[in-house]
């Protein structure tokens, strides 16, 4: 990896970056996983490993990331949909058999599961 | 076509800023916790991180960077509230070579769990907050003081500083300047006192983790004797925004003289728990009912203690008091690291703050008398209280040990270890006396002062709870009224939940 040897080249690199970040905004699911200690222990190792499991079978690709806690202890383990080009939508005490569903409706068909929905990301934070 | 529902039912989806939840926070430190992936130092980057750091390289000197950060009034957010610019011109100043930079995250309080939470969703922060002050007082070298019982937030730590060595934001002449930092992390074996600076940097040293007398503070003789800088972890998480945004922004959050934001962990009996940034200022009752969303199952409110062990609680009066370093010690409480407990009617004040003082006399490191004697002595007194054996002049005896302590104690831990036993009697006095001269408790808690009764006419002879009772203290025959022998009876309360026809009564 290449140091960063001057404000310009940190800047240069930021913008890669925000375009990477861009790029796969609107190319590719995104699922975020709310894996601080918090989360994990309320269960979000097992709700990672389920929609491991449920991507697989259905032979779908995603770009599953490990966040840490934005807060929200009493909705942990808190699971983030984001559809290419649509809003990050956050699931609240997502509990792995509630993962098959979350697939099915929102990445396959395209329809949030409404009942589980906490809230929408805002995108300027 | 599917695109075009989407776009319909999330009509529907409310933004967080929306949430009750979310729409009075405001996110400095914890601008990127659950945002972004803390193990890639790229997504740090690409939402701007490293910029303050190399704006403070190339574009300002030293002083210029402790000029913004004493202009911010930026104060500690540990608990001191002391203002971080000035701590870092002190340090500055000092001649002695070389100086440390270092990060208190020994976390300890009960409850508590903003520092963890910054460490493991955006470490990169902290580093970055850390190698500025660095650069402001001429340290070359840091230590990150993480508590042991931490392994998620030290393991996203040394991915952190290894990333950030790989791109030259730690190391030698960074970012083409030729200023050199590097740091190491130190995890603390889980002694509460290690949370004091000196006490930590005793740890550090590999010495016995004991606070000394200051003067000399750290800013003169701190790590090996050398000029060090002691921050808390939310205060250097600041730092990069507080340079890239100008002190002005800063100074604009918050109140005058408490700038910016606090960052509470919210927890006990309320609706949404959670980890919450709001600006300085905010009044109690914002938290607890707009944020929180208030006391579950109908319960009324009692008291909400901020500070931690050595904090202080506040009555239901005090809901209106705004949140800020002053006010809340003026109120009788403390702003502390950020702890907030709510607790309802069914706390028993005296054993909450016996919970407390429980935990910091264990704490004591046993050094100075006030603190290990005092400490012992007052928490005697509360037991003897809460097991019906109170004596009148044992609130005298209260008073009197705690104002000791608190003069006479070499660090904070045991100048505080009072403070919530002086609250609890400041605000909920008829409480105690309840309990020394009537010998009841009003929150029917406390076991010694306490009997488990069987209502006559509501007793049907189930057999459920003589079954279940685990003291073997329930006698009765089938379809007959039972009876519970309080002589045996341990108050465990297993009969009340397993009664389904509300038969038996605390009194």
């Amino acid at each position: 990896m290449a140091k960063i040897g001057s404000l310009e080249e940190l800047k240069a690199l930021m913008q890669e970056q925000q375009q990477l970040r861009k790029q796969a905004y609107q190319e590719k699911v995104i699922i975020y996983v709310g894996a601080g200690t918090c989360g994990l222990a309320a269960g979000a190792g097992e709700t990672l490993e389920q929609i491991e499991r449920e991507l697989q079978k259905r032979n779908l690709s995603a770009e599953i990331t490990t966040v840490g806690c934005i807060g929200m202890c009493v909705r942990e383990p808190l699971v983030d949909v984001q559809l290419p080009n649509q809003p990050r939508v956050t699931y609240g005490n997502v509990k792995p058999a509630m993962v098959a569903r979350i697939i099915d409706e929102h990445i396959i068909g395209g329809k949030p599961v409404m009942e589980w929905v906490v809230g929408i990301v805002p995108t300027d934070w | 076509m599917e695109n075009v529902e989407l776009q319909q039912d999330q009509v529907a989806i409310p933004t967080y800023t929306e949430l009750p939840y979310y729409r009075k926070q405001v996110r400095i430190a914890l601008r990127n916790c659950g945002i972004i992936n803390p193990q890639r130092i790229e997504d740090y980057i690409a939402r701007g991180g490293y910029l303050a750091l190399a704006k403070a390289l190339t574009e300002m000197t030293p002083d210029e960077v402790i000029g913004v950060m004493k202009e911010s009034k930026l104060r500690g957010r540990g608990g001191a509230g002391f203002v971080t610019g000035i701590k870092w011109e002190f340090a500055r100043r000092s001649p002695a070579r070389p100086k440390y930079v270092i990060c208190n995250a020994d976390e300890g309080d009960p409850g508590a769990f903003m520092d963890r939470s910054i460490l493991e969703g955006d470490p990169h922060s902290v580093i970055e907050g850390m190698a500025i002050a660095a650069y402001a007082i001429g340290s070359e070298e840091g230590y990150i003081y993480c508590r042991a019982e931490y392994p998620l937030a030290i393991a996203h730590l040394k991915t952190a500083i290894q990333q950030a060595r790989d791109y030259g934001f730690l190391g030698k002449n960074i970012l083409g300047s030729n200023f050199n930092f590097d740091l190491h992390i130190k995890e603390g074996a889980g002694a509460f006192v290690c949370g004091e600076e000196t006490a930590l940097m005793a740890s550090i040293e590999g010495r016995r983790g004991e606070p000394r007398p200051r003067p000399p503070f750290p800013a003169v003789s701190g790590l090996w004797s050398k000029p060090s800088n002691v921050n808390n972890v939310k205060s250097y998480a600041m730092t990069p925004q507080i340079i890239l945004n100008g002190a002005e922004w800063f100074a604009s959050i918050g109140t005058e003289n408490s700038p910016g934001t606090a960052i509470f962990a919210l927890t006990g009996k309320i609706n949404r728990t959670g980890l919450i940034e709001v600006p300085m200022g905010i009044t109690l009752r914002e938290i607890i009912y707009d944020i929180g969303g208030g006391i579950p199952g109908g319960k009324k409110f009692k008291a909400v203690q901020t500070g931690g062990p050595l904090g202080g609680c506040l009555p239901a009066e005090a809901l209106d008091t705004p949140v800020d370093f002053d006010s809340l010690v003026q109120a009788g409480a403390t702003m502390g690291s950020g702890g907030m407990i709510v607790v309802d009617e069914d706390t028993c004040m005296v054993e909450f703050a016996k919970y407390f003082l429980t935990f910091a006399s264990a704490e004591s490191c046993g050094k100075c008398v006030p603190c290990r004697i005092g400490g012992r002595r007052l928490l005697e007194v509360l037991t003897r209280i809460s097991n019906g054996e109170g004596k009148p002049e044992d609130l005298d005896e209260i008073e009197y040990i705690s104002r000791n302590m608190k003069e006479a104690s070499l660090c904070a831990l045991g100048q505080l270890t009072p403070g919530p036993v002086m609250a609890s009697l400041r605000f909920f006095r008829s409480e105690y006396e309840a309990h020394i001269y009537d010998k009841k408790c009003p929150a029917k808690v406390c076991k010694g002062l306490i009997t488990y009764r069987v209502i006559e006419e509501n007793c049907t002879g189930c057999m459920v709870c003589k079954r279940n009772c685990p003291a073997g203290a329930i006698s009765g025959e089938k379809r007959e009224v039972h009876y519970i022998d309080p002589s045996i009876c341990e108050r465990c309360g297993i009969c009340i939940t397993v009664c389904k026809f509300d038969a038996i009564l605390i009194e």
